[in-house]
Parts: C-alpha cells; structure tokens; sequence
C-alpha cells in the first residue's frame, strides 16, 4: 500500500493550480457562463500545450502516458477553479472510451487529435427518457449496407454544439435486457442531419438538445462490439463518475477555505464571525465532508483505473455521497457569507449551482443507492 | 497511489480473520463487542481467553517494539488487525493500556517504567484504565482538583475521579493530579501510574442506561505512591496528556464493526417477511442501508488515510493529522449510533425488545448497542470537543474557550 502521490504528481498539482489561478480566475468563469461557445480557445490550446488533453495517453498518440490518477489530481484542480469548456468531455469522456476500447486505427485517428488539441469531442448518451441507465437509451442506429443510419433526440448532452466529433450511444437492436443492443458510434459533428442547441441550465454549462435525422456513419466506426457498447459505457461513466466526484471535492475545498477566510475576516458584534462556535461546528462538519469525500474516491478512482471488478460498488458509492456533501457544504458556505453570498455577483454561487450540475451527471443519489442496495446483496 | 496489500499482508489479513471468526464462536449472547461487553462480569473471562490466545500468537499488542514484548508490527499491520477484530466485534483488550498508556511510556517512559509495564501489557495479563475525568472536570478537564503532594519518596493522593472505564476490573491507573496548586489550569498536573490494589482506592460502579457495568467513580484517600511512578516531569503531565490523547485513533476497527452490521441486516431483511412481502422488497429500507454502506466506505477511507499519514510521518504526523483523528472519531461513532438506530427502525414493534425475550432480533444486540452508542459520542473528547479541535486545528480558527 501507498496513499501518496509521486513526486511528478504533486508537480503536476502544483503547476495545475498555479496556472488555473492566472488564467481561469472567476471573471473569466462568468464571461464563459454568457458566451455562446462556452470555453476559450486560447486557454484551450494553453492546455493542450501544457500537455494535458494527452496526459494519459501512450507517448505514440501525443501523450505523457501518466496513469489515471494523474488525471484524478488534474480534475481536482480544475473543480477547485470552476474551469469551463469541454475538457470533461473531450478528454475524461470520449478520451477514456477510445483509449480503453477503441481499435488502434482509432486509437491513432482520434487520441493523437485530442492530445495536440485539435478536436473537442461531445459524449451523446441522455435522452429525454430522463436516465443514465441502459434503458434509456431509444435512439435508434440502423443498419443500411456499410452504414448505419441514426435517427432520435438526445438531451442534456455537454458540448455537442462546438464538437468536432461526437461519441452517439444507440440502439441497435431491442432484447430482454435493456443493456444488449447497444452500440456506440463515432458521429462527425458536421454530418448532415445533426443539429445541437444548447439549453440554459443552472450552471450555463451548455448542455444541448442533439437531433439526429437519418444521419449516416461507417460501420467501421463503431467503437467496441456491434450491440455490446453497454461494456463500454459502463467502463467510460466509472471513471467519468471519480473524475466528476474529484471534481466536486476541488470545488467543495475551494468553498470552505473561501468561507473560512471570509468569517475570519467579517466583524459582527465586536469580534470576527470565526470566533462563533456555531459557525466553528458547520466548518468542521463541512470539512470532515470534503474529507471524506476525497479519500472515498482517491479509493474508487484507483480502483477504476486498475480496472478491478469492486470499482462498481465503490464509484457509486462515491459519487452518491458527492450528491449528499457537495451541496451540504456549498448550502453552509453561502449561508456563512450572509446575504452578500446570494448574488449573481459573488463567487459562492458558482459553486452552489455547479453543486446541481454535478449531482445530474452519472447517477442522482436515488439511481445509485439503488445500484448499491443490490450490490451490498439486497 | 496503490490500495493494494502485499501477499504477506494478504495472507495476514487471513489468518487474522479465520482465529477471529473461531474464536468468537464461544461469544456470551447478546454480545456487542463494546467495551461494555469486555468488562462485564459475563464478558471479561471471555475478553481474557481471547487476548490471551491473541498475545500467544504476538498479535495482542504487535506494534509495540520487540523488546518489550511487541512484534515490531508497522501501523498498517496493526490496520488490518484492527479491521479483522473490529469485522468481527472481537474483544481487543485493554484498550488504556494497549492504545494510550503504553504508546505513551514508549515515547516518555523511564527505562524502569517500560521494563515494568510493557511486558504484561503484551502479555494480556495487566488490564489498565484512565483516572482523568472528575466531576467538575470532564471536557474541560485541565479543571481536575485532584491533588498530590509530595511525601519522602512517595506522592500522597486525595481526590475523586469519575467515568473511569473499566476501573472494576483494572489492574493499574494512568491518572493525573495536581502537584502545584498555586499555578492554574493546565500548569502543576502531573501524571501517574497508580496500582488499583494501593490502600486508600474505592471503586464505585456508574450504571450505564442499558443496565450495563462500564463506568465507575474512583475515590482516592490518602493514595501513596512511589514517586518513580510518576510519567514526564513534576508538573509537566499536560504535555504528556496531550500526547496521550493523539495514540490509537484511526478508527477503523469501528467502521468495519459497521460493516459486519449492515451484512448481518442485509440478510435479516431477505429472510424476514412482515404484511406479505419481505423487508429487501421495501424500497425505504434499500435506501436506508444503501446509505449506511455509503457512510461507513467514506470513513474508512478516512481511516486509512490517518494511518497512512501516521505510519509514514511519525510522531509529528500524529499531531499534525491530529484534526483528521479528531474527524474519523466523531464521524465514526455518529455513524455507528445511526447503524443501530436504523436497525431498529428496520425492526418495527420489535426494536424495542432488550436481551431477554425471546422476540427480540439478534437477542436485543442493536438496542443494546443504540443505548451504549450514547457513550461513544461523549468518551474520549466529546463530539462537541472534537468539533473544536478540527475548527481550531484544522481550520486555524479562533480558540473559543
């Protein structure tokens, strides 16, 4: 056993922090909240330079073939600085699925794209059937000669609307279990019949309404098996789902030394906010929140990233308990801050409503905690 | 970063598991696995048989030094033979003597103070408890009226101490008294190693609300002892208190004692059937144990990390995490009160039924354990006390007392 980072991690961290601090500070979270694009194409090529869209992929793809809990320390950082854009979902999401289950044309084609920057990719799986389950998936992929042909409306979809390329999760063929016949295909954005409009939600952050009409892609685009794509899914949102709760616990850091600082600093009734107990107490609940949260899922994280078969349990578990701490801790940060932390203009509620962004991603705490009834043999 | 145990540890784990799980077949009924349990009349000659084949093995007191009578285990070795007994609510002892008195003497003892104690401590034979807590000194307890006063080679001690775990059948004391009177609060305390059998000590049992015997006051009149006994320096005993307090606090046995719970209601809930349907088809119980497993990973993970820290940072280690062992208590036995209380929720009518009849689930063992969980949250630094410690220490928030 070892629970500490190597040296080169902990540099990564550093050099992460460091630079989201300067180039992503808040001012620039909230121009990115009203544009319509959603991220900076500046910053964007910063970071491909900075190596990180290839942190994790083999050095022959454009990669530093660093292990995924490099990307664990990354996505910490980025959560602590409410980074916007499609990093998650070109990188965390699509990347993830090629790298583990793409073939090596594939591999080549798309990883080496993304490492250099030069592709944003879009992870299509939610429709308006409401779920992260297998049997929400209706849209339907048709076989037609080498084609197949896609047809359906896919919703809450991150970044499909500056996608160059789009990972389309489809049914291919109906069984007894909602899991069979499903295949994921790699859709270029630009095919004719694609259409992506981006729906405002609590925290702006582009997630789209996709309409597929008759939109043809190659067979030999299929990522993983013809109907078994569900292997593929389940594989990706595992380690999509640790990167999202390390997300949340940058984030969830982030608040509580903000409100920290903050109650040190204000002065009521003679003395700093800080020298209240009561105020002393929800800080220490909060921070044995975050504390929690950040060792539950470094566990999960490393065991997704080995690919061991007790990462199901432990991944939902994490992130169920995410759904519980992030909100309970950014809820006790805007409180602490008083009325000034429940304007538009102050920092706390970016991260109170990404609290509600996080929580809709890979599973609310409902879909999960039945998951995890049945894996503790209820 | 690496979860993984080495084959050795592997093959430990096991070994510890298969002696626990054959020794806890000759378990009293109703047996919890708290301390309660341990020092009850039913339960201590159980407690003694199991630490003493423990202590056969070198595994009763393994992360003590070779040379007085431990198995040079590292803090991960003594990780997962907590988790193992905590897995199987398996007595570990004296939990005074093995967790704080002596980590303590190894660190301040004397060369004399080692020899003498470590030993039957590894041994099993020397059962120890904690004189700290008075009556008008319990969170606040550097308000202790407790006094020692100098006599030739001997400390005269008068005073009463209260809450003592387990002083009904101690064997010695680690107490503190005043030594300077003039000097306030933390200054003029010191610390002693007190026998149990000196003249002058009554013991006096404290009921707890279950019925169960764990707590007692001590009355100390005209006490002598030897001044040899005396741990750190003449009024110096706050520093070694401190010290004291930080030993022994991962928490993990008591998380996978959670664990074990939730298997042994997991099943109850597939095989009992009230109103036509059984309890696992109930989509509220689902949700509500689901919950528990939840909470009780996150704390072991928590627990894990404490003793990492503590196992490659040392004595500094143990102050600077101090914040998290504070947080892995609090959290821990909240958790564990919520693991009993919803197990009788779970039972409906029958949660209310105590050892004794012959309705009541598990003999009555979560009713039991809900009632005695009361004390987990107030033993060893209140949760009120280890709120302040993380808002202090691992917040540099102002001290608000």
């Amino acid at each position: 056993m070892n629970l500490d980072f190597t040296e080169e991690q902990d540099m990564l961290r550093t050099a992460a922090k460091d630079f989201l601090t300067t180039e992503c500070d808040k001012t620039m979270v909230r121009q990115l909240e009203e544009d319509e694009k959603g991220y900076s194409p500046e910053l964007w090529k910063k970071m491909a330079d900075l190596g990180w869209m290839g942190l994790i992929f083999p050095e022959k793809y454009g990669g530093t073939e660093m292990d995924f809990m490099s990307l664990i320390i990354l996505c910490e950082e980025m959560g602590r600085n409410i980074l916007p854009g499609p990093f998650f979902s070109t990188v965390v999401l699509c990347g993830n699925a090629i790298l583990d289950s793409g073939t090596d044309v594939q591999k080549d084609e798309y990883l080496t794209k993304i490492a250099s920057g030069d592709i944003i990719m879009s992870w299509v799986q939610t429709e308006p059937t409401n779920t992260w389950g297998a049997g929400g998936i209706e849209v339907k992929a048709v076989a037609d000669k080498d084609d197949f042909v896609i047809n359906g409306t896919k919703l809450f979809v991150a970044d499909a609307h500056v996608a160059d390329w789009m990972i389309v999760v489809t049914r291919t063929k109906g069984g007894a279990k909602p899991e069979d016949g499903v295949t994921l295909f790699l859709v270029d954005a630009k095919s004719p019949g694609i259409t992506a409009i981006p729906q405002p939600t609590v925290g702006m952050d582009k997630l789209c309404e996709v309409n597929f009409k008759d939109v043809k892609v190659p067979k030999g685009n299929i990522i993983g098996k013809l109907d078994k794509g569900w292997e593929v899914v389940e594989k990706t949102l595992l380690k999509a789902s640790t990167c999202k709760c390390i997300e949340s616990v940058g984030a969830m850091q982030a608040t509580v030394d903000m409100t920290n600082a903050y109650i040190k600093d204000r002065v009521q009734y003679g003395r700093p906010l800080a020298a209240f107990q009561v105020l002393q107490f929800d800080m220490a609940n909060a921070l044995i929140k975050t504390t929690t949260l950040r060792e539950l899922t470094y566990r999960a994280a490393w065991e997704a990233g080995e690919g061991l078969p007790e990462a199901a349990t432990d991944v939902a578990m994490a992130k169920s308990w995410m759904n519980d701490t992030f909100y309970w801790v950014v809820e006790r940060g805007v409180q602490l801050h008083g009325a000034i932390g429940t304007t538009r203009d102050h920092d706390m509620g970016l991260y109170y409503r990404r609290s509600k962004c996080a929580e809709c991603q890979f599973g609310d705490s409902d879909f999960l905690k039945e998951k995890i009834a049945k894996d503790i043999g209820l | 970063m690496d979860f993984k145990w080495t084959p050795e540890q592997e093959a430990m784990k096991k070994d510890f598991d298969d002696f626990f799980e054959e020794a806890m077949k000759g378990k009293p009924a109703a047996w919890v696995g708290g301390l309660e349990d341990m020092f009850s009349e039913e339960g201590f000659p159980f407690t003694k048989m199991v630490c003493s084949k423990l202590a056969d093995k070198g595994w009763l007191v393994g992360h003590y030094p070779k040379e007085y009578g431990g198995s040079g285990w590292s803090i991960l070795e003594q990780l997962i033979r907590a988790e193992a007994a905590g897995y199987h609510h398996a007595p570990t002892g004296d939990i005074f003597g093995i967790g704080m008195c002596g980590p303590t003497l190894i660190v301040v003892g004397t060369e004399e103070q080692k020899k003498e104690h470590l030993p039957p401590i590894c041994r099993g034979e020397r059962y120890w408890c904690q004189g700290w807590s008075e009556p008008n000194a319990g969170s606040d307890l550097a308000a202790l009226t407790t006094r020692a006063v100098r006599d030739g080679d001997d400390y005269i001690i008068n005073g009463q101490k209260t809450w003592n775990s387990g002083a009904h059948i101690a064997d010695w004391a680690f107490m503190l008294a005043r030594t300077d009177p003039e000097t306030k609060r933390s200054r003029g305390i010191s610390y002693f190693l007190v026998d149990m059998k000196s003249p002058g000590i009554t013991v006096v049992p404290l009921i707890s609300m279950d019925g169960s015997h764990l707590y007692n006051e001590t009355y100390y009149d005209d006490v002598r002892v030897p001044a040899r006994n005396m741990v750190g320096e003449e009024n110096q005993g706050w520093a070694v208190t401190r010290m004291t307090m930080n030993f022994e606090r991962s928490g993990v046995g008591g998380f996978a004692g959670n664990m074990a719970d939730i298997k042994e209601l997991v099943q109850f809930c597939k095989e009992t059937k009230w109103n036509g349907k059984t309890l696992a088809e109930n989509p509220l119980i689902r949700s509500r144990l689901a919950q528990l497993a939840i909470e009780t990973e996150a704390g072991r993970a928590l627990a894990y990390r404490i003793a990492w820290l503590q196992e490659t940072g040392g004595m500094e280690a143990i102050a600077t995490t101090a914040w998290m062992a504070s947080s892995g208590k609090v959290y821990g036995s909240e958790l564990s009160q919520r693991v009993a209380a919803i197990a009788e929720q779970i039972f409906g009518l029958y949660g209310q039924l105590i050892k004794g009849s012959k309705w009541a689930p598990f003999s009555g063992k979560y009713i039991a354990a809900h009632q005695m969980s009361m004390g987990g949250n107030i033993a060893a630094g209140t949760s009120e006390i280890q709120r302040n410690m993380i808002a202090w220490t691992g917040l540099g928030l102002p001290r608000t007392i």
